[in-house]
């Protein structure tokens, strides 16, 4: 790369001198060797080429281009244009070189070594650890493969992997996952996938493949580039011969350096670049904020989305059933809790698990005589003397307490104390905050239509519904119906509107498979999902979505942009020079200052902020 | 089976996609994938010695510079 800035800043001097010098011979013969100078390579590969019979390519074409331009004695000319194309060419490998960087450096997950744990502590390659081996991670290090910490608390540092800025909090039985950066206190780790299973490799495999899967506009571009050159160079040649012969008094010059300039325009790369350099850069900018994206080709259809169908539990709703409402009667809230979690000391049931998490005190199980459940009621247990009754509906009918029904959506839990009506506690699951962020940002991304489906029962999914103004929720479902309904809302929508489906990945994936953009949300770590999906959001924020609508809408845009701007300046010079209106300087700023202005403006995307 | 090879010197986008045209002329090899931005060649074959010795045939026709190597 440095050689050819060399070489580009050598010859670009001695053109200069070259344009400065008066005497014709000494101008001719520096404009020679500056042009040899910068385009010998291309002259080579155009030779080289040509016994292939490759005559559709573009160091045959800028070679013929610029001879010929000497041939007819336009010596600038001919220097300049090979001087603007090599120039074009360096900028263009520095800025691809750059973006593939940018993004790894975006990627920059992969652990170089691990810790582990055999005679003595040995540093291998994460790949020689086995599973079930005991590794160490010190502050400032990274998880080099996933597995469970069995000594010492620290905080982890997932940005990489999610996005999220705020540290993870991390303990002894908790599962972690390799590409965190543990931030405190050293972590022993009992390894449970080997390397290649583990969540950086997954997550490297699938951004590096995902520019395999190529968008429309790439296979149009690469479509339009086959036939364009062909028909460009076709009609420079005819340029060449036809007209001289018809039109009297024209010279052949005249003509030859028109259809040298129309050489010079037919180079394809300029066009062909800048469009994988964006959908490129629209994939990175969307894995910077925990979104994998499998394709180019879901990038491209985001953008056209139309229909959201979201999954409640988990989605919309944060999945976890929790204390949301106590209402004593008699008694304290906080007694009728403490209550009511000593009756549940012995249940493994969630519900139970919910009451004791939300009283949070620890429970002396001592003080709980005798506990009795009663099958699809509830308990009765004895605590410090008094007979507790906790359980739904039916167990108060049958101990003939009379109590106040509670109209509230979720799962309500009566208590009774002594044969007394003592309150109700209200479970259920929370929306997610997130969740009214996402369902905004749908709407001002032009999603015309938000879909909750369910299995859970009517109330509880009409309640979320309502809450965040979706158009439509469609209850009580059994995994068959939710296909139909998915299959039906397909039949609903435009021809080129898409119908993006987010789920928690269980259990979705043959709407995951049927819809056009498939969602996995927190799918980290369930490899089911990853596999079935087409994007993946790392944590479990359904914004995240909604923010890659924007980085889809923003990429098609520039996108469309370079099409248009390239096709169109391209277009534009031909016809002026088959006129003789353009120069070949125009031709070359056609080539090579469309290949730069497109590059650019592809790289903007990598410079947008995305939230 | 799927296969995955890392391509380098490959001059520009273009160049890759006339690779790839060639390529998937190739009967005993299935969709040819190459990704420019990420220097990598995608394929489907039953006979990976076989499919090899032919991508490397085309290859040196085509892009003489080309270098194919495990990833």
């Amino acid at each position: 790369m440095n050689r050819k800035l060399i070489r580009i800043i050598v010859s670009f001097v001695l053109m200069v001198i070259a344009f400065l010098l008066s005497f014709d011979l000494y101008r001719n013969i520096l404009f020679v060797i500056s042009y040899v100078i910068i385009g010998y390579d291309i002259v080579l590969k155009a030779i080289r080429n040509i016994f292939k019979g490759k005559v559709f390519d573009e160091n045959f074409l800028m070679t013929i281009a610029t001879i010929g331009a000497f041939f007819i004695g336009e010596f600038p000319e001919a220097c300049a244009v090979m001087l603007f194309y090599q120039v074009g060419e360096l900028f263009q490998s520095y800025a691809v070189d750059k973006s593939r960087k940018s993004i790894a450096s975006l990627m920059d997950i992969r652990p170089d070594y691990a810790n582990v744990y055999r005679e003595e502590i040995e540093k291998v390659s994460p790949d020689e650890v086995n599973v079930g081996e005991i590794i160490l991670v010190k502050p400032g290090e990274k998880i080099p493969l996933d597995g469970v910490i069995t000594s010492g608390n620290s905080t982890l540092n997932t940005k990489a992997l999610t996005g999220e800025v705020i540290p993870k909090k991390v303990g002894v039985n908790d599962e972690v996952l390799s590409g965190c950066i543990n931030n405190d206190s050293v972590l022993k780790i009992k390894v449970t996938k080997e390397f290649g299973e583990s969540t950086v490799s997954k997550i490297l495999d699938l951004v590096e493949n995902a520019s395999s899967r190529k968008s429309k506009s790439e296979n149009f571009i690469s479509k339009f580039a086959k036939y364009y050159t062909p028909v460009v160079v076709l009609i420079a040649l005819l340029l060449a011969i036809v007209p001289p012969f018809i039109i009297e008094g024209s010279s052949f010059n005249d003509w030859l350096y028109r259809a040298f300039s129309f050489l010079v325009v037919s180079c394809p790369c300029a066009l062909v670049i800048s469009i994988p350099l964006s959908f490129f850069g629209g994939i990175g900018a969307a894995s910077k904020i925990g979104v994998l994206i499998k394709g180019s080709n879901y990038l491209e259809a985001l953008a056209n989305t139309e229909i959201v169908l979201c999954d409640k539990t988990g989605t919309l709703t944060e999945g976890v059933f929790k204390v949301q409402e106590i209402d004593a009667v008699g008694y304290s809230d906080e007694d009728l809790l403490k209550y009511a979690s000593y009756a549940e000391c012995f249940s493994n049931h969630p519900i139970a698990f919910s009451i004791k998490e939300a009283y949070g005190k620890e429970i002396n199980n001592e003080f709980v005589t005798k506990t009795e459940e009663i099958s699809g009621k509830g308990i009765k247990a004895k605590f410090f003397g008094k007979t507790i009754l906790i359980g739904n509906e039916k167990l108060m009918h049958e101990y003939n307490i009379s109590f106040k029904r509670s109209e509230k959506v979720g799962t309500i839990i009566y208590v009774a104390i002594d044969g007394k009506f003592a309150g109700t506690i209200l479970i259920a699951d929370k929306i997610k905050s997130d969740a009214y962020k996402a369902i905004e940002l749908f709407r001002k991304n032009n999603v015309k239509k938000i879909v909750m489906l369910t299995g859970d029962q009517r109330n509880i999914s009409e309640e979320v519904a309502k809450e965040l103004k979706l158009d439509e929720c469609h209850f009580e479902l059994l995994p068959a119906d939710k296909v139909s309904l998915a299959e039906e809302l397909m039949s609903q929508k435009s021809v080129n509107g898409k119908l993006v489906f987010i789920g928690d990945g269980i259990n979705d994936a043959p709407v995951l498979a049927l819809s056009d953009i498939g969602v996995a949300m927190g799918a980290l770590g369930s490899d089911a999902a990853v596999e079935a999906a087409d994007l993946v959001i790392m944590t479990d924020e359904p914004s995240k979505i909604a923010t890659s609508i924007q980085i889809s809408k923003k990429t098609m845009r520039i996108v469309k942009q370079n099409i248009l701007f390239a096709i169109a300046v391209k277009i534009i010079v031909l016809v002026l020079s088959a006129f003789g209106m353009a120069s070949m300087w125009a031709a070359v700023f056609a080539d090579v200052g469309v290949s730069i202005l497109a590059i650019l403006n592809a790289l903007r995307i990598l410079r947008v902020k995305f939230r | 089976m799927k296969y995955k090879f890392k391509i380098k010197n490959l001059d520009c986008a273009n160049c890759a996609n006339e690779l790839e045209r060639a390529l998937s002329k190739i009967d005993i090899i299935r969709n040819v994938n190459i990704s420019f931005m990420t220097e990598r060649l995608y394929f489907e074959c039953d006979d990976k010695d076989n499919a090899l010795k032919e991508i490397k045939k085309i290859i040196k026709k085509e892009e003489p510079d080309v270098i194919i190597e495990e990833v």
